[in-house]
């Protein structure tokens, strides 16, 4: 069961890249987990290490002094285009973040952060270049997010206000996940079976194969 | 609900398979086929252990091993103790829960969106969803198909449901016919260079006109394949008689009476005259010629003949910087062209153009000739059967005279999970569908295009026009069917 998603401030952790993909923020040959473990050490591993496993120089933005223990990444436009791999955000969760900040994401992706305590927030264009330039400006701002208010609270005392989706944010702040509900959805479910008779038995007897 | 109005083939499908919509909550919707693999499946049998759940529905199930499979002779070990691990925990989850696996050895393993089509368990009209992105391949048949994460295949194993929020409609409409030497990859690439890679968020594409009324269903599948590269997460095409010819007599398709009232209820999906997108773009595919890309995400492609874009020339200072990475990494020269740029390695295979019509196209390029000296080319069938099927017709008798690796089926080096990799550095003209930075190999540099382009460069050792490969015209059903 995951927690109760609570308001908290942090500095940030900013990215400058878009489109980032879910090859960047796991590797592919890091995939052959069966279990969630190890994944804090391979988010953006190629941006991060050399073939050896060295830090890269200069050193990428999570590896910098002061990075560890943020749980805020500002990224550019588009973010988590790719596979479906829900790796990626329990990477990201696994590192400590708690919240991304950009003007949009992937749909999967998005669905699968909010699944995993991972806020996919969106700002419009201005609201994400200001955010980027007070973050410039004095690398350790901190801001509050507040997801029952839908708010970033900025240093300045404004807020920003951003729009989840209501059923995702009742379960982030419930604490509580989707399968939970669809199970009991199951009654629905099954009185939809029963007037939409299964439309293939992959168990059948497969009759002889022969054609491409 | 107001069956007057008129629908668009997708809200056809979704009307058809809400079962149940709360105030404020997603829609519940059913799902008629889930597809398993070894990569996404594992943490979602972890968890359904764990919450005490069973598989609901082990026969609306399938899975199959692809991802991280060796592509050398099945006879050797896997080199790999992870991905041997989760092959076996794949083999022991499917037991435990009674879910059919076409696993290593079974003659219908291989890619799990080539093996779906193949047995004829992807049909019109069905929701189907998979731990994977490109699940849109199965929309080709006009079914709703996505991909989706671990945590909702355990939903899916648990309830056969999954919750969702109605996508948005965007119409694609492809007109004209295609020239010679131009294929559905070149078209899919086209589109994508046009919208971007988010174009599409938050939409389902369907693709329409007569350009797409003219592909075969495996053609149409290329297209449908790289819908989620355009960022919509499915990709449908309308049934037609194309479709149903496809899927006769398939192991899986109804058949006899069945086969009749499935058809004829197929023929009901297609949108409505006067059904409305929310969104809309047009391409004339007899403009179109083949694609390639040139950059680091699929969106970044130019028509063969074309020069690497210069940042300067970008639209804003996000969009060069981009660019800029790109090139970085890819080591091009802003305005060079990409005809001439020398390739390392060729690979033909992929959920995108691993079938069997995708590697015929291969040999007719390769018959007589020889791949360059410097050029490593890797073909890789995308199921067992598409192998087996080559392998009747002698295809792997014109692959291997003109140089190139026969391997056995699996995802092989589109995602490099399997040992099969680029070194770092290296250039691949590869039929798969993304070119993101080391996805091919850490370090790996890939141009993205259709399997006739590839075979050209393999046979040129640099990136080249299939137009001009001499006799390629002759070349049966590029253009059409
Ligand atoms: S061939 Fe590539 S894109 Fe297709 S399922 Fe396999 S890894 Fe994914």
């Amino acid at each position: 069961m995951p927690e109760p998603y609570r308001s908290f401030s942090s500095k940030v952790v900013p990215l400058k890249a878009e489109n980032v993909d879910t090859d960047q923020i796991v590797p592919a040959r890091y995939l052959k987990i069966t279990d969630k473990a190890g994944l804090a050490e391979v988010l953006f591993r190629d941006w991060r290490f050399d073939e050896q496993g060295c830090f890269l120089d200069p050193l990428f933005v999570l590896d910098k002094p002061g990075m560890a223990g943020r749980n805020i990444l500002l990224v550019g436009a588009n973010f988590g285009t790719g596979s479906s791999r829900e790796h990626a955000p329990w990477a990201l969760a696994a590192w400590g973040f708690k919240a991304v900040i950009s003007t949009g994401y992937a749909d999967i992706f998005r669905s699968n952060a909010l699944k995993n305590g991972v806020l996919p927030i969106s700002v419009d264009p201005e609201t994400h270049a200001h955010l980027f330039a007070l973050v410039d400006d004095d690398p350790d701002s901190e801001l509050r997010i507040d997801l029952a208010e839908g708010g970033i609270l900025l240093p300045d005392g404004t807020t920003i206000g951003f729009d989840v989706d209501t059923f995702a944010k009742l379960m982030l702040l419930r604490g509580t996940d989707e399968i939970g509900y669809l199970v009991e959805k199951l009654p629905a479910i099954e009185a939809w079976e029963a007037t939409h008779p299964a439309r293939v038995d992959t168990r059948s007897e497969a009759r002889a194969t022969g054609q491409v | 609900m107001d069956q007057q109005r008129p629908r668009t083939l997708v809200e056809k499908i979704w009307d058809d398979h809400v079962v149940a919509e709360d105030e404020g909550a997603p829609s519940v919707l059913a799902v008629d086929l889930h597809l398993v693999h070894e990569v996404t499946s594992p943490q979602a049998f972890t968890g359904l252990r764990e919450r005490g759940l069973t598989v609901r529905h082990p026969e609306r199930t399938v899975a199959t091993a692809d991802h991280s499979v060796p592509t050398t002779p099945r006879g050797l070990p896997f080199l790999d103790p992870l991905a041997a691990a989760q092959v076996q925990q794949l083999d022991a989850n499917c037991r435990e829960f009674g879910i059919p696996l076409h696993g290593i050895g079974d003659p219908s393993q291989g890619i799990v969106h080539v093996i779906g089509p193949q047995l004829g368990l992807t049909q019109p009209g069905m929701t189907i969803v998979c731990g994977d992105s490109h699940t849109s391949t199965h929309g080709a048949f006009g079914a709703l198909a996505f991909g989706i994460g671990t945590s909702e295949v355990e939903m899916v194993l648990a309830t056969q449901a999954l919750l969702q929020r109605r996508p948005r409609t965007y119409e694609v409409r492809v007109d004209g016919r295609l020239q010679p030497g131009v294929s559905a990859k070149d078209i899919i690439l086209a589109l994508i260079a046009r919208i971007g890679v988010g174009g599409g968020t938050g939409h389902v594409f369907e693709y329409r006109g007569e350009a797409i009324r003219a592909l075969t269903m495996e053609q149409r599948m290329t297209i449908c394949n790289m819908s989620i590269e355009g960022g919509a997460r499915a990709g449908l095409i309308a049934p037609d008689d194309t479709t149903f010819e496809y899927l006769h007599g398939r192991p899986h398709a109804p058949h006899g009476q069945a086969w009749d009232d499935a058809v004829e209820a197929w023929r009901r999906l297609p949108s409505d005259a006067d059904a409305t997108f929310d969104t809309s773009v047009g391409i004339d595919a007899s403009a179109l010629e083949p694609m390639i890309t040139y950059g680091t995400n699929p969106g970044m492609g130019i028509p063969i003949s074309s020069r690497v874009p210069d940042p300067a020339a970008a639209p804003d200072t996000s969009a060069r910087r981009a660019l800029e990475r790109a090139l970085e990494y890819m080591d091009l020269t802003p305005g060079q062209a990409i005809l001439g740029q020398p390739v390392d390695v060729v690979f033909i295979g992929s959920c995108t153009n691993g079938r069997i019509s995708d590697l015929r196209l291969a040999a007719a390029a390769l018959q007589g000739r020889h791949v360059a000296e410097s050029v490593r080319m890797m073909i890789v069938p995308g199921s067992d059967e598409v192998k087996r099927e080559a392998e009747r017709e002698g295809l792997h008798e014109v692959f291997r005279a003109a140089g190139a690796e026969w391997r056995e089926a699996g995802c092989s080096m589109c995602i490099a999970m399997n040992g099969d990799q680029l070194r770092p550095g290296q250039y691949a003209v590869s039929t798969s569908n993304r070119n993101f930075e080391g996805r091919q190999g850490k370090g790996g540099r890939t141009f993205l295009a259709s399997p006739l382009t590839a075979a050209a460069s393999a046979v040129a050792g640099v990136v080249a026009d299939p137009r001009l490969l001499p006799g390629i015209e002759a070349v049966a059903g590029i253009g059409g069917r």
